[in-house]
Protein backbone atom coordinates (compact mmCIF):
# COMPACT_ATOMS: atom_id res chain seq x y z
CA UNK A 1 0.00 0.00 0.00
CA UNK A 2 2.79 2.41 0.96
CA UNK A 3 4.51 1.66 -2.34
CA UNK A 4 1.33 2.53 -4.20
CA UNK A 5 0.91 5.81 -2.30
CA UNK A 6 4.56 6.75 -2.85
CA UNK A 7 4.44 5.96 -6.55
CA UNK A 8 4.04 8.88 -8.94
CA UNK A 9 1.34 6.86 -10.71
CA UNK A 10 -1.09 7.31 -7.82
CA UNK A 11 -1.05 11.08 -8.35
CA UNK A 12 -1.25 10.72 -12.12
CA UNK A 13 -4.15 8.27 -11.87
CA UNK A 14 -6.04 10.59 -9.52
CA UNK A 15 -5.41 13.60 -11.77
CA UNK A 16 -6.71 11.60 -14.74
CA UNK A 17 -9.77 10.53 -12.74
CA UNK A 18 -10.34 14.20 -11.89
CA UNK A 19 -10.24 15.15 -15.57
CA UNK A 20 -12.71 12.40 -16.46
CA UNK A 21 -15.06 13.52 -13.70
CA UNK A 22 -14.84 17.11 -14.90
CA UNK A 23 -15.68 16.05 -18.46
CA UNK A 24 -18.65 14.00 -17.27
CA UNK A 25 -19.87 16.83 -15.04
CA UNK A 26 -19.61 19.35 -17.87
CA UNK A 27 -21.38 16.97 -20.27
CA UNK A 28 -24.41 16.73 -17.99
CA UNK A 29 -24.66 20.48 -17.57
CA UNK A 30 -23.15 21.12 -14.12
CA UNK A 31 -21.04 23.99 -15.42
CA UNK A 32 -24.22 25.96 -16.17
CA UNK A 33 -25.22 25.70 -12.48
CA UNK A 34 -21.78 26.97 -11.43
CA UNK A 35 -21.95 29.80 -13.97
CA UNK A 36 -25.45 30.90 -12.96
CA UNK A 37 -24.45 30.94 -9.30
CA UNK A 38 -21.19 32.77 -9.98
CA UNK A 39 -22.55 35.58 -12.17
CA UNK A 40 -25.31 36.51 -9.74
CA UNK A 41 -24.51 38.07 -6.40
CA UNK A 42 -24.81 35.28 -3.85
CA UNK A 43 -26.82 37.02 -1.14
CA UNK A 44 -26.23 34.23 1.37
CA UNK A 45 -22.47 34.32 0.78
CA UNK A 46 -22.23 38.03 1.54
CA UNK A 47 -24.53 37.76 4.54
CA UNK A 48 -27.64 39.49 3.18
CA UNK A 49 -29.95 36.66 2.07
CA UNK B 1 19.33 32.33 -16.47
CA UNK B 2 19.41 35.04 -13.84
CA UNK B 3 18.73 33.38 -10.47
CA UNK B 4 16.06 35.94 -9.60
CA UNK B 5 14.15 35.21 -12.80
CA UNK B 6 13.46 31.63 -11.67
CA UNK B 7 9.98 31.49 -10.09
CA UNK B 8 11.36 29.16 -7.37
CA UNK B 9 13.35 32.10 -6.01
CA UNK B 10 10.44 34.54 -5.85
CA UNK B 11 9.27 35.42 -2.35
CA UNK B 12 6.09 33.44 -1.61
CA UNK B 13 4.03 36.53 -0.81
CA UNK B 14 4.82 37.93 -4.27
CA UNK B 15 3.41 34.83 -5.92
CA UNK B 16 0.39 34.88 -3.59
CA UNK B 17 -0.27 38.56 -4.32
CA UNK B 18 0.11 38.12 -8.08
CA UNK B 19 -2.25 35.15 -8.03
CA UNK B 20 -4.80 37.03 -5.91
CA UNK B 21 -4.60 39.92 -8.38
CA UNK B 22 -4.99 37.60 -11.35
CA UNK B 23 -8.06 35.85 -9.93
CA UNK B 24 -9.54 39.19 -8.86
CA UNK B 25 -8.66 41.12 -12.00
CA UNK B 26 -12.11 42.64 -12.55
CA UNK B 27 -10.85 45.82 -10.95
CA UNK B 28 -13.71 48.01 -12.25
CA UNK B 29 -16.07 45.99 -10.02
CA UNK B 30 -14.54 47.65 -6.97
CA UNK B 31 -15.64 51.02 -8.37
CA UNK B 32 -19.04 50.13 -9.82
CA UNK B 33 -20.08 47.64 -7.12
CA UNK B 34 -21.00 45.11 -9.81
CA UNK B 35 -19.55 41.62 -10.13
CA UNK B 36 -17.97 40.14 -13.26
CA UNK B 37 -20.44 38.19 -15.38
CA UNK B 38 -18.20 36.92 -18.19
CA UNK B 39 -17.51 33.38 -19.36
CA UNK B 40 -14.49 32.89 -17.08
CA UNK B 41 -16.99 32.39 -14.26
CA UNK B 42 -17.68 28.95 -15.71
CA UNK B 43 -14.33 27.89 -14.30
CA UNK B 44 -13.39 27.36 -10.66
CA UNK B 45 -10.28 28.88 -9.14
CA UNK B 46 -8.16 26.57 -6.94
CA UNK B 47 -8.23 28.75 -3.80
CA UNK B 48 -10.98 30.10 -1.56
CA UNK B 49 -12.11 33.20 -3.46
CA UNK B 50 -15.73 34.34 -3.14
CA UNK B 51 -17.41 34.66 -6.55
CA UNK B 52 -19.41 37.57 -5.20
CA UNK B 53 -16.21 39.57 -4.72
CA UNK B 54 -16.51 42.52 -7.13
CA UNK B 55 -13.09 41.65 -8.54
CA UNK B 56 -13.52 37.86 -8.83
CA UNK B 57 -12.82 36.53 -12.32
CA UNK B 58 -13.63 32.88 -11.51
CA UNK B 59 -15.90 30.75 -9.34
CA UNK B 60 -15.14 29.70 -5.76
CA UNK B 61 -14.87 25.88 -5.69
CA UNK B 62 -16.54 25.54 -2.29
CA UNK B 63 -19.42 27.83 -3.27
CA UNK B 64 -19.76 26.00 -6.60
CA UNK B 65 -19.77 22.62 -4.88
CA UNK B 66 -22.63 23.67 -2.62
CA UNK B 67 -24.50 25.20 -5.56
CA UNK B 68 -24.39 21.95 -7.58
CA UNK B 69 -25.03 19.61 -4.66
CA UNK B 70 -27.87 21.85 -3.50
CA UNK B 71 -29.47 22.24 -6.93
CA UNK B 72 -32.73 20.40 -7.59
CA UNK B 73 -31.44 18.46 -10.60
CA UNK B 74 -27.93 17.37 -9.52
CA UNK B 75 -27.03 15.60 -6.33
CA UNK B 76 -23.36 14.94 -7.05
CA UNK B 77 -20.93 17.55 -8.34
CA UNK B 78 -18.70 15.67 -10.78
CA UNK B 79 -17.36 18.87 -12.33
CA UNK B 80 -16.31 20.59 -9.10
CA UNK B 81 -15.20 17.44 -7.24
CA UNK B 82 -13.27 16.38 -10.37
CA UNK B 83 -11.61 19.79 -10.47
CA UNK B 84 -10.65 19.56 -6.79
CA UNK B 85 -9.29 16.01 -7.24
CA UNK B 86 -7.30 17.14 -10.29
CA UNK B 87 -5.75 20.11 -8.47
CA UNK B 88 -5.23 18.13 -5.26
CA UNK B 89 -3.59 15.21 -7.10
CA UNK B 90 -1.07 17.55 -8.70
CA UNK B 91 -0.38 20.13 -5.98
CA UNK B 92 -1.96 18.99 -2.69
CA UNK B 93 -2.04 21.84 -0.19
CA UNK B 94 0.47 23.88 -2.17
CA UNK B 95 -2.72 25.72 -3.18
CA UNK B 96 -3.15 26.85 0.46
CA UNK B 97 0.41 28.13 0.63
CA UNK B 98 0.54 29.90 -2.71
CA UNK B 99 -2.80 30.18 -4.50
CA UNK B 100 -5.36 31.20 -1.88
CA UNK B 101 -6.14 34.91 -1.41
CA UNK B 102 -7.62 34.32 2.04
CA UNK B 103 -4.45 32.48 3.02
CA UNK B 104 -2.43 35.52 1.96
CA UNK B 105 -4.65 37.79 4.07
CA UNK B 106 -4.08 35.58 7.12
CA UNK B 107 -0.32 35.47 6.42
CA UNK B 108 -0.20 39.27 6.39
CA UNK B 109 -2.37 39.60 9.51
CA UNK B 110 -0.01 37.28 11.38
CA UNK B 111 2.85 39.68 10.66
CA UNK B 112 1.19 42.27 12.93
CA UNK B 113 3.15 42.29 16.21
CA UNK B 114 1.37 40.86 19.25
CA UNK B 115 2.84 40.39 22.76
CA UNK B 116 2.08 36.67 22.98
CA UNK B 117 1.72 34.77 19.73
CA UNK B 118 0.29 31.27 20.23
CA UNK B 119 2.00 28.43 18.36
CA UNK B 120 -0.03 25.59 19.78
CA UNK B 121 -2.43 24.89 22.63
CA UNK B 122 -4.13 21.99 24.40
CA UNK B 123 -6.97 21.39 21.90
CA UNK B 124 -4.95 22.23 18.79
CA UNK B 125 -4.71 18.70 17.41
CA UNK B 126 -8.38 17.91 18.06
CA UNK B 127 -9.56 21.18 16.53
CA UNK B 128 -7.61 20.40 13.33
CA UNK B 129 -10.23 17.69 12.65
CA UNK B 130 -13.02 20.29 12.74
CA UNK B 131 -12.41 21.34 9.13
CA UNK B 132 -13.29 17.82 7.94
CA UNK B 133 -16.55 17.92 9.90
CA UNK B 134 -17.33 21.35 8.43
CA UNK B 135 -16.68 20.03 4.91
CA UNK B 136 -18.94 17.05 5.42
CA UNK B 137 -21.77 18.81 7.27
CA UNK B 138 -21.92 22.37 5.88
CA UNK B 139 -20.63 21.81 2.34
CA UNK B 140 -22.16 18.42 1.52
CA UNK B 141 -24.86 17.14 3.89
CA UNK B 142 -26.82 20.31 4.70
CA UNK B 143 -27.07 21.59 1.09
CA UNK B 144 -27.96 18.05 0.00
CA UNK B 145 -30.64 17.25 2.57
CA UNK B 146 -31.85 20.51 4.15
CA UNK B 147 -33.77 21.69 1.11
CA UNK B 148 -36.77 23.90 0.35
CA UNK B 149 -39.98 22.71 -1.33
CA UNK B 150 -38.26 23.03 -4.73
CA UNK B 151 -35.59 20.58 -3.55
CA UNK B 152 -32.88 23.25 -3.44
CA UNK B 153 -30.40 23.54 -0.59
CA UNK B 154 -28.69 26.76 0.48
CA UNK B 155 -24.89 27.13 0.51
CA UNK B 156 -24.74 26.67 4.28
CA UNK B 157 -20.98 27.06 4.65
CA UNK B 158 -21.03 30.35 2.72
CA UNK B 159 -24.16 31.50 4.49
CA UNK B 160 -23.26 30.71 8.08
CA UNK B 161 -19.47 30.51 8.30
CA UNK B 162 -17.27 31.75 5.45
CA UNK B 163 -15.41 34.91 6.52
CA UNK B 164 -13.78 35.14 3.07
CA UNK B 165 -17.19 35.83 1.53
CA UNK B 166 -17.84 38.57 4.07
CA UNK B 167 -14.47 40.20 3.52
CA UNK B 168 -14.21 39.83 -0.25
CA UNK B 169 -17.90 40.13 -1.17
CA UNK B 170 -20.03 41.34 1.73
CA UNK B 171 -18.06 44.39 2.81
CA UNK B 172 -17.26 45.91 -0.63
CA UNK B 173 -20.73 45.24 -2.07
CA UNK B 174 -22.53 46.66 0.93
CA UNK B 175 -20.25 49.71 0.92
CA UNK B 176 -20.85 50.27 -2.80
CA UNK B 177 -24.60 49.58 -2.97
CA UNK B 178 -27.14 51.66 -1.09
CA UNK B 179 -29.93 49.11 -1.61
CA UNK B 180 -27.84 46.40 0.04
CA UNK B 181 -27.10 48.58 3.02
CA UNK B 182 -30.85 48.72 3.62
CA UNK B 183 -31.10 44.93 3.58
CA UNK B 184 -28.57 44.29 6.35
CA UNK B 185 -29.90 41.99 9.07
CA UNK B 186 -28.80 39.55 11.77
CA UNK B 187 -26.99 37.32 9.26
CA UNK B 188 -24.73 40.16 8.16
CA UNK B 189 -23.93 40.97 11.78
CA UNK B 190 -23.24 37.29 12.52
CA UNK B 191 -20.94 36.93 9.50
CA UNK B 192 -19.07 40.12 10.34
CA UNK B 193 -18.60 38.87 13.90
CA UNK B 194 -17.01 35.69 12.50
CA UNK B 195 -14.81 37.83 10.27
CA UNK B 196 -13.66 40.02 13.18
CA UNK B 197 -12.91 36.95 15.32
CA UNK B 198 -10.96 35.42 12.40
CA UNK B 199 -8.95 38.62 11.94
CA UNK B 200 -8.09 38.88 15.64
CA UNK B 201 -7.19 35.19 15.86
CA UNK B 202 -5.06 35.47 12.71
CA UNK B 203 -2.90 38.06 14.44
CA UNK B 204 -2.35 35.75 17.41
CA UNK B 205 -2.33 32.30 15.75
CA UNK B 206 -0.87 31.50 12.33
CA UNK B 207 -3.69 30.82 9.81
CA UNK B 208 -6.42 29.73 12.26
CA UNK B 209 -9.03 29.52 9.49
CA UNK B 210 -6.82 27.19 7.42
CA UNK B 211 -5.93 25.05 10.43
CA UNK B 212 -9.39 24.56 11.90
CA UNK B 213 -12.19 25.69 9.59
CA UNK B 214 -11.38 25.68 5.87
CA UNK B 215 -13.25 22.89 4.01
CA UNK B 216 -11.13 23.47 0.90
CA UNK B 217 -7.92 22.90 2.86
CA UNK B 218 -9.53 19.81 4.37
CA UNK B 219 -10.22 18.39 0.91
CA UNK B 220 -6.75 19.17 -0.47
CA UNK B 221 -5.08 17.78 2.68
CA UNK B 222 -6.25 14.28 1.75
CA UNK B 223 -4.05 14.50 -1.35
CA UNK B 224 -0.81 15.68 0.28
CA UNK B 225 0.50 12.14 0.57
CA UNK B 226 -0.26 11.12 -3.01
CA UNK B 227 0.11 14.37 -4.95
CA UNK B 228 2.59 14.55 -7.81
CA UNK B 229 4.25 17.61 -6.25
CA UNK B 230 5.57 16.67 -2.82
CA UNK B 231 8.24 17.11 -0.18
CA UNK B 232 10.99 14.66 0.68
CA UNK B 233 13.71 14.52 3.32
CA UNK B 234 17.12 13.05 2.60
CA UNK B 235 17.74 11.17 5.85
CA UNK B 236 21.43 10.72 5.00
CA UNK B 237 21.87 14.50 4.98
CA UNK B 238 19.52 15.27 7.91
CA UNK B 239 21.34 16.10 11.14
CA UNK B 240 18.11 16.10 13.21
CA UNK B 241 18.66 19.62 14.49
CA UNK B 242 14.90 20.29 14.63
CA UNK B 243 15.19 23.66 12.89
CA UNK B 244 12.63 22.67 10.23
CA UNK B 245 9.97 21.76 12.81
CA UNK B 246 10.68 24.97 14.71
CA UNK B 247 10.31 27.04 11.54
CA UNK B 248 6.99 25.44 10.56
CA UNK B 249 4.07 27.66 11.47
CA UNK B 250 1.57 24.88 10.75
CA UNK B 251 3.28 22.85 13.51
CA UNK B 252 4.41 20.03 11.23
CA UNK B 253 7.62 18.09 11.75
CA UNK B 254 8.89 17.55 8.19
CA UNK B 255 11.42 14.91 9.28
CA UNK B 256 8.65 12.73 10.74
CA UNK B 257 6.06 13.46 8.07
CA UNK B 258 7.20 15.58 5.10
CA UNK B 259 3.77 15.29 3.42
CA UNK B 260 1.59 15.78 6.48
CA UNK B 261 -2.05 16.72 5.73
CA UNK B 262 -1.38 19.92 7.66
CA UNK B 263 1.57 21.01 5.49
CA UNK B 264 0.69 23.95 3.22
CA UNK B 265 4.02 23.61 1.38
CA UNK B 266 5.11 27.15 2.11
CA UNK B 267 8.78 26.16 2.00
CA UNK B 268 9.84 27.63 5.37
CA UNK B 269 11.29 24.26 6.44
CA UNK B 270 13.42 24.09 3.30
CA UNK B 271 14.79 27.55 4.00
CA UNK B 272 15.47 26.69 7.64
CA UNK B 273 17.37 23.46 6.92
CA UNK B 274 21.10 24.13 7.36
CA UNK B 275 22.12 21.07 5.32
CA UNK B 276 19.53 21.33 2.52
CA UNK B 277 18.07 17.92 3.35
CA UNK B 278 14.51 18.91 2.46
CA UNK B 279 13.53 18.98 -1.18
CA UNK B 280 10.30 19.52 -3.07
CA UNK B 281 9.23 18.72 -6.58
CA UNK B 282 7.51 16.15 -8.74
CA UNK B 283 8.05 12.60 -7.54
CA UNK B 284 9.88 10.19 -9.80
Amino acid sequence: MKKLVDSKWSGIALAAAGILMMIYGISRGEMAVVFTKAVNICMECIGIG
Amino acid sequence: MDKKMNIKNWPRHTIQALWALLTNSHISGFVTGKIYTGKLKNACVPGLNCYSCPGAAGACPIGSLQAVVGSWNFKFAYYVIGFLIFVGAILGRLVCGFLCPFGLIQDLLNKIPFPKKIRTFKWDKVLRKLKYVIFLVFVILLPLFLTDIMGQGAPYFCKLICPAGTLEGGLPLVLLNKAMRGAIGWLYIWKNTILIVTIILSIIIYRPFCKYICPLGAFYSIFNKVSIYRYSVDMDKCIRCGKCAKACQMEVNPVENPNSPECIRCGRCKQACPVHAIASGCKR
